[in-house]
């Protein structure tokens, strides 16, 4: 008997028994379609964490910040430089890794006003135009400040989505997007103008639930907030613009200026400032790619060990933990959705054996019938492995399909979680995964058939 | 070279410490184009006869050629070659499968043979046509009558052309007219040259056939010519 025939056989006896069949499949659909939404529910998880690590920067990424000097070099503190513009040159001459520099003035707790309305940003730094690649931002209303600005020491600002809330107001206040370009602020009694601002930044995730409760509020009949109750604030991981993940928070919640305006209107004794400190906060490096990260480290370690006279009183600090938290976090999501949806196939895989012992016990008689007119035993065990693995292949193909509504629903009923996400890779494993459930359940009752005598299952009744 | 030599052949069960022979040095020779008779009560041993000259069960003891082959010692796989290519088989209980069609059942021999489709079904509808059922071969099984369903088990033992056919008990099942037609379908297949062994416990139809032979306890107590059976007969009465 060759396959096509075994499996016409499986295929008939499997319509012979459509309802049986069925039942017996939808063990393998679950398990097959559970499989598939978890490994696109971890996905889209994943999906959110990358949006968040591509946010601030991503792996490419290096910090490089001052740091305590070694104690062998303790004696040579005095000598040590810091950061400073110095490092910078060195660093766009000699490190050839390197694609992008940006140095970086920073000020701490300095306020912004405009009227009675003030904002305290997170970032609130003086920058190259570098700034703009470096953190992924993108201008929304206006321009980033160029090199021109920078040499001439414009008071100019660039500034995100949260200071403008604080300043001006949110759209959800005003009812509408508040375009703060042109408009002038005081910050440290020295009056800016804004130039640009950046994008709106929040999660896939974010965006989704603010949208959700933009169509509740449509649906209520109101514009206003769908809460209830006296306007408050609802706290720290509320809901509602400026919710969300922290990253987003932190990068809406910024204010760009020219490096040479920080230097000059805040750091130079002059100005509002009577301790001139002319070195950097710290700078960020760009690698060409995550690939050579390792020697572009080490090219601009001895870039600045140079300038630096030798003095090791710098560090870098890489994004590589954040990534690969990431991985760990998705690693074990998949390990225990796995398990728990590959126990759910497993137990498909019993139904399907469950039932083709049943089937060949109703069956004894015909396989003495077929024995006697020539099956050989693997003739007789093929067919039934066959009918098993036709039973999981079907309910593999439907398992699939069934998957696809299965995430759907998911995206439906929780709209504001991350998208799920089907890949090809999990639909492969999860429908061979399928398939050898059917091999290994159908072994058993395959070798059972096999071995019958044709004499005594002829007697059979 | 006859067709099948028995030779001393013996069949020993063991049942709860107890040895059973079911045979017990059984020599047979059956030439081809015989119509034989295999006679004898139950328990008399030549049910089991009929397994090892069928290739369904191997003899204990003994030597069997089949078509001068030697077969006493073939694996299960191999007997079932044999069964598939040399012999066909016709039950007292038709035996046919409830879930295919008349056709189907038919090529069922032949779908173990890996023979074409397309000659499954002319080698099929030939066979059927031999046995009168040709404009049955739709019918399921159940939607046909007793002799009918015979006369189909008949045709799938005829289809792949066997050196020999083991009908056992064919017409137990079938009122006498029916398994009169039935009788007379061998002896027509007989008449066309081909081998032919009934199994049977009636002495009315083992008188039917040109040579008969006799078990009783595992051994073979006569082998009769019809003018020797008709002088017994006529002994006794």
């Amino acid at each position: 008997m060759n396959l096509l025939n075994a499996i016409l056989v499986g295929f008939k006896e499997i319509w012979a028994h459509k309802f049986r069949s069925v039942l017996t499949m939808l063990g393998i659909i679950l398990g097959v379609s559970s499989l598939i939404g978890m490994s696109a529910l971890v996905k889209g998880m994943e999906n959110g964490m990358r949006e968040a690590l591509v946010a601030i920067g991503g792996v490419e990424r290096v910090r490089v910040q001052e740091s305590d000097i070694p104690p062998n070099q303790q004696h040579r503190a005095d000598q040590a430089t810091g950061l400073t513009m110095n490092d910078v040159y060195a660093l766009q001459k000699n490190a050839s890794l390197t694609r992008v520099i940006q140095p970086e003035m920073r000020f701490r707790n300095l306020i912004l006003s405009r009227g009675p309305k003030t904002s305290n940003p997170w970032n609130f730094l003086g920058t190259w135009p570098s700034a703009l690649e470096m953190n992924e931002h993108r201008i929304a209303h206006g321009r980033m400040f160029n090199e021109v600005d920078d040499e001439l020491a414009r008071p100019v600002c660039v500034i995100g989505t949260q200071v403008r809330d604080d300043l001006f107001g949110s759209p959800e206040e005003l009812g509408y997007e508040y375009n703060p370009v042109g408009d002038q602020v005081t910050i440290q009694n020295q009056v800016f103008t804004i130039i640009g601002m950046f994008e709106h930044y929040e999660s896939e995730q974010d965006r989704k639930a603010r949208e959700a409760e933009r169509l509740a509020a449509a649906q209520a009949g109101s514009i206003t907030n769908a809460a209830a109750g006296p306007s408050r604030n609802r706290g720290w991981a509320g809901r509602g613009r400026g919710g969300g993940s922290w990253v987003f928070r932190m990068k809406n919640n910024t204010v760009y200026i020219p490096l040479n305006t920080m230097w000059l209107r805040f750091r130079a004794s002059s100005g509002a400032n009577n301790t001139p400190d002319n070195r950097l906060t710290g700078m960020s490096i760009k690698v060409a790619s995550a690939d050579v990260l390792d020697p572009a480290i080490e090219q601009a370690h001895k870039a600045l060990l140079r300038t630096h006279n030798g003095i090791e009183d710098f560090s870098f600090e890489t994004q590589e933990n954040w990534s690969e938290n990431i991985a760990a976090a998705i690693k074990n999501a998949r390990m225990s959705g796995g398990i728990i949806a590959a126990i759910s196939l497993i137990v498909g895989g019993i139904g399907i054996m469950n039932i083709m012992l049943a089937s060949i016990t109703e069956r004894i008689r015909e396989i003495g019938i077929r024995k006697a007119i020539g099956a050989t035993s693997l003739d007789v065990f093929i067919q039934i492995l066959v009918e098993s693995v036709v039973i999981a292949i079907i309910g593999g193909l439907a398992g699939l399909l069934t998957s696809f509504a299965l995430v759907n629903l998911l995206g439906v009923i929780m709209a504001s979680d991350n998208t799920p996400e089907i890949t090809f890779t999990a639909c492969v494993i999860a429908f061979s995964f399928s398939v050898c459930v059917g091999v290994v359940a159908g072994l058993i009752p395959a070798f059972k058939a096999a071995r019958l005598d044709p004499i005594q299952a002829l007697r059979y009744e | 070279m006859a067709l099948i030599e028995l030779r001393n052949i013996s069949k020993v069960y063991h049942l709860g410490g107890e040895e059973i022979r079911a045979l017990d040095n059984v020599s047979l020779d059956i030439e081809s184009g015989e119509f034989i008779s295999i006679i004898g009560p139950s328990g008399s041993g030549k049910s089991t006869l009929m397994h090892i000259l069928g290739c369904l069960d191997s003899p204990t003891h003994g030597t069997l050629k089949l078509d001068g082959l030697e077969i006493q010692n073939a694996s299960a796989t191999r007997l079932a070659r044999l069964r598939n290519e040399k012999i066909g088989f016709v039950f007292q209980f038709f035996n046919l499968l409830p879930k295919l069609n008349v056709l189907q059942n038919v090529e069922l021999p032949m779908i173990y043979s890996g023979i074409s489709s397309k000659e499954r079904r002319e080698r099929a509808m030939q066979a059927l046509t031999l046995v009168g059922l040709e404009k049955r071969c739709k019918h399921r099984p159940m939607q046909i009558s007793g002799g009918q369903q015979q006369r189909v088990a008949i045709a799938r033992a005829l289809v792949n052309n066997p050196r020999i056919i083991f009908a056992d008990e064919p017409t137990g099942n079938l009122d006498s007219n029916t398994g009169e037609a039935i009788l007379e379908l061998f002896r027509k297949l007989s008449g066309e040259g081909r081998t032919i062994v009934l199994v049977t416990h009636d002495p009315e139809i083992a008188a039917r056939t040109p040579r008969k032979i006799e078990i009783r306890d595992g051994k073979v107590a006569a082998t009769l010519t019809p003018e020797f059976i008709g002088q017994r007969s006529s002994v006794t009465t």
